[in-house]
């Protein structure tokens, strides 16, 4: 297998499917979201297959088996750039226990860790042991791994082009006549490193052929993408590929998409005629499966001593490896009304693997600069930073240029939130504490698409036992979607949602859209209100005669159809069901949204408090608020978990996580837990989720937006923010490690 | 790369009982220092063949299919792979299997009694004290653990004795809670 070398933005696909107007319009009209309060939806649902988690019985990739099963193992190039000359297998074929062996790449390798060779062996060991007698004969080229370094003119070509190549641009308004409004005008630097994904289960695949038909076990977000992609690569109809993952130990955007290795897989599964597993390891997973792209962003911002902004120039030297990178332009499109803006982004490649979308993806790097740009413009114009924000605040998209937002609660969100933290309590003037250890508070607003995809589909199907079973092409990657959809068709069908059979993940199921981009619930569960509303009217239809009243005096709940006037006049659930001896199938579809005249986005901002040791450089945060506007929240207890999750993340980003290069070998010198470091529960402060929790009508007939990436996005931000808040000066780089802190002070003894 | 990934493959064998473990491995395989370990097994008391490089983790998972323990990163850096030995909780990844030689054993699968869950396991669900659920056994075996040695513990001590696991989905507020909520329903008991 071949292809080209440069890996096209991953995020793209990611985002066009977030986006509405990437997707078709001529699905029917939504029914509007209903008034009446809920029984089910919003409340606190545990999740409905707990117990399963709880006691090691629920089933991920890693845990399969079947048998005959065979290990493989991929042996990886090395060399961050090298020619492979030759490679001889006979060794390795000859090792007891082996079965099959392939050649992966004869050609240009560019990154350390790229696949050269596979093994298919009886056993891990064997094929590990098989893996070293395989004879690879390199010619070692000249790499490069750091961005700066790779922009200069005689650095090593990674592709057969410039290594800097420009990537992204927008215009709005006259940059230069909206800096000559400004009465203040600052410019600063800030700095995102790489951060790996490092989910706790590491990408596993089984392949198993059965005549024509194969089917892969993948630890992924996306069953349809890979059974999609899969069949493109392997040349087969896409009807003759079933991709299933029942559970998934957490992805963030790495499992997203056909992965290299489970090519491998269904390869050697095919020439072996045996069913292949490939489980990567921790060093695998820390440099051959992706993580965010740095970036290098100054930001130019102007505006009126009132603080009114009157221009925005900024510029990012993204940095993805092999791959282009994320676009980080939207937040400084969308979120304040800039009237005169400037975005030049370009992208530089390194012998590095491609970077991969992480979770919120451009918006969390562009927000970390975005935010710490106005805060840093606050303290220039001596205002209260949530003041400025609120000063610019906008109604319209694209800066209040562009369409009506449909719904925006973010001036709530900065309202509770502000309270919740006490923001009163801040440093007035930046760095106005004294002693060792200094206190600071700092905010950050949010924003990201989250509406979901019309066309996404279910089936409900009601047994004539009365059992309801909902069927989705979606995944569960830790969100709890299995619980959400219990708990919609549960609240539409007058059941609990423990009563609701829920199956997903398994490409043979309705379509559904990845599990990314904070597209799941905005998706799914409208198709399941859809098909549950559905079956509700097929029921009242069935009772009716039998209560003696016409359906729309009819309602259903406790199982029961009951008349509305005279609850106990009522038809039990089971007997209807009985009465038609068949299975009944409903069919639900996500609607269209008016994407051509409204704008639809979240909101969120959230408040971090910080203590800062400034004689070790050591960061501890205390306190973190974060405040949601994500449409109607479908489940509370999950949303909070979603919500503290991403703060944990964000704060994990901000002070520990780096992806570091040894530019010598071209390696990465950390690709395991201990050196590449993660937050812990002894780093964590209180995390206060806060949900706006008003329903956007004309989103869909539940009100419902996305909640996975909101709280990632101004989580590292709000930190960084705190910390400027607290010292005087800002860090301009995450991870903030104690020699960063320290270097920052001493800047601001300098007076630089 | 850890040595942990040895004798996945080999047919494991339980001693005095009829049943065979899923043979998965090469017969004709050339077999190093292979040792019998007895030990007591969630209550229940076993012998089986293992080969002497096998960690504890890989023979529960690979010959066991006990597959509560997950392998995360193999080295001893996450607590994935947490079970209890002798009462203390252990990096299975760590431990020889033969090392478990007379001891006794419990995994997440052994932690309920038949279908009543343990305090723990109902405070996880309660509390969502999880997200993708990955590291959960050795949240819990750790919280056990920790429980049994202090049966009311702080928010800090249960920082504390929670602090060899990582949760990458960053749902640590909630999983102590979960383990703040068990300590409680358990002195009410």
């Amino acid at each position: 297998m071949s292809k080209p070398f440069i890996v096209e933005d991953p995020n793209l696909e990611y985002l066009e499917a977030a986006r509405p107007e990437g997707r078709p319009q001529d699905a029917p009209a939504a029914r509007p979201a209903p008034a009446e309060d809920f029984k089910v939806i919003g409340r606190r649902t545990p999740r409905i297959d707990g117990a399963k988690i709880v006691t090691g019985r629920a089933r991920y990739t890693h845990d399969l088996h079947f048998d005959g099963l065979l290990h493989a193992k991929i042996l990886r190039s090395p060399h961050a750039a090298a020619e492979v000359l030759s490679i001889d297998l006979s060794s390795a074929l000859a090792y007891p226990g082996v079965k099959a062996a392939l050649k992966l790449r004869e050609g240009r390798v560019r990154w350390a860790g790229e696949q050269v060779a596979a093994v298919a062996a009886t056993s891990e060991a064997a094929a590990e042991e098989a893996l070293a007698l395989v004879k690879v004969d390199y010619k070692v080229l000249p790499h490069v791994v750091d961005d700066l370094e790779a922009g200069r003119p005689d650095a090593p070509l990674v592709a057969d082009q410039a290594n800097l190549q420009p990537f992204n641009a927008f215009d709005r308004g006259e940059i230069d006549k909206g800096f000559a409004e400004a009465e203040v005008i600052i410019e600063r630097a800030y700095r995102t490193n790489w951060e790996v994904h490092q989910p706790a289960e590491t990408h596993a695949s089984i392949a198993k052929w059965d005549g024509r038909v194969l089917t892969v076990w993948d630890s992924t977000q996306a069953v349809h993408s890979v059974r999609d992609a899969l069949a493109r690569v392997l040349q087969i109809p896409a009807a003759d590929v079933r991709v299933v993952k029942h559970y998934m130990g957490g992805g963030f955007g790495s499992k997203l998409g056909l992965n290299d290795h489970t090519v491998v897989a269904a390869r050697l599964a095919k020439e072996t005629g045996r069913p292949v597993k490939i489980t990567l390891t921790r060093q695998e997973n820390s440099f051959c499966v992706g993580y965010r792209p740095s970036t290098r962003f100054t930001v130019r911002i102007g505006a009126k001593k009132d603080g009114t902004i009157t221009a925005l120039h900024m510029k990012n030297l993204n940095c993805g490896g092999v791959g282009r990178g994320d676009r980080c332009s939207e937040p400084f499109v969308d979120v304040y009304r800039i009237p005169h803006l400037k975005i030049e982004e370009s992208s530089v490649f390194v012998n590095a693997c491609g970077s991969r979308a992480t979770r919120a993806p451009g918006h969390t790097q562009a927000t970390l600069a975005l935010e710490g740009a106005m805060e840093e413009l606050a303290a220039a114009l001596k205002m209260d930073p949530l003041q400025l924000r609120r000063k610019n605040y906008t109604a319209k998209s694209q800066g209040d240029t562009s369409l009506p937002y449909s719904l925006k609660r973010l001036e709530d969100c900065y309202k509770a939130g502000a309270e919740a933290i006490g923001w009163g309590r801040r440093n007035k003037a930046p760095g106005a504490g004294s002693g060792r250890y200094r206190r600071g508070m700092g905010m950050a607003s949010q924003i990201w698409p989250g509406a979901g995809v019309p066309g996404t589909l279910a089936e409900l199907r009601i047994h004539p036992d009365g059992t309801i079973e909902v069927e989705c092409g979606t995944q569960d990657i830790g969100c709890g979607t299995r619980t959400h959809i219990a708990v919609v068709a549960a609240e539409t069908l007058g059941f609990e949602p423990r009563d609701i059979v829920v199956k997903i993940g398994d490409s043979d199921y309705p379509w559904a859209p990845i599990s990314g981009g904070s597209l799941t619930t905005p998706s799914v569960a409208p198709a399941i209100r859809d098909a549950a509303l559905k079956a509700v009217d097929y029921l009242k239809g069935l009772a009716s005669p039998k209560l003696g009243a016409p359906p729309e005096d009819l309602a259903l709940g406790g199982k029961r159809v009951f008349v509305k006037a005279a609850p106990e006049k009522a038809v039990e659930w089971k007997e209807l069901m009985k009465s038609i001896r068949r299975i009944a199938y409903f069919h639900g579809e996500r609607a269209g949204h008016p994407s051509d005249t409204f704008a639809f986005q979240t909101f969120g901002a959230h408040f971090a408090e910080v203590e800062v040791d400034t004689r070790t450089g050591k960061i501890r945060v205390l306190k973190h608020v974060a405040a949601h506007d994500i449409g109607r929240v479908v489940n509370r207890q999950t949303a909070e978990s979603q919500v503290i999750g991403g703060v944990t993340q964000g704060l994990s980003a901000a002070l520990f996580e780096e992806k570091l290069m040894d530019p010598e070998t071209g390696a990465m010198v950390n690709p395991n837990y201990h050196d590449y470091k993660v937050a812990t529960a002894l780093d964590v402060p209180e995390i206060v989720p806060l949900f706006i929790d008003v329903p956007d009508e004309r989103l869909n007939n539940l009100g419902v937006k996305g909640l996975g990436e909101p709280p990632r996005i101004p989580s590292s931000a709000a930190v960084a923010n705190a910390v400027f808040n607290a010292l005087g000066v800002h860090v301009g780089e995450i991870p903030m490690t104690p020699p960063r802190v320290l270097a920052a002070l001493k800047r601001k003894e300098a007076g630089r | 790369m850890g040595g942990g990934a040895a004798g996945a493959g080999l047919a494991g064998r339980l001693l005095g009982r009829e049943e065979n473990f899923l043979p998965a491995g090469p017969e004709d395989m050339e077999v190093e220092a292979r040792r019998v370990v007895t030990l007591t097994l969630n209550g229940k008391r076993m012998s089986l063949e293992v080969e002497s490089r096998e960690t504890l983790l890989d023979v529960l998972r690979g010959r066991l299919r006990l597959t509560g323990a997950k392998r995360v990163c193999n080295r001893g850096e996450c607590g994935s792979c947490t079970v209890l030995l002798d009462g203390k909780p252990v990096y299975s990844c760590l431990l020889l299997a033969v090392q478990a030689d007379g001891r006794e054993v419990v995994t997440i699968e052994g932690l309920a009694q038949g279908d009543k869950l343990h305090p723990l396991q109902q405070a996880f669900i309660d509390e969502d004290g999880y997200q993708c659920g990955f590291c959960t056994p050795g949240f819990i075996l750790a919280a056990a653990a920790l429980l049994q040695e202090n049966p009311s513990p702080s928010l800090d001590d249960i920082k504390a004795g929670l602090g060899g696991n990582i949760c990458r989905c960053g749902n640590y507020q909630k999983i102590c809670a979960s383990v703040g909520a068990a300590a409680k329903s358990k002195g009410r008991d």
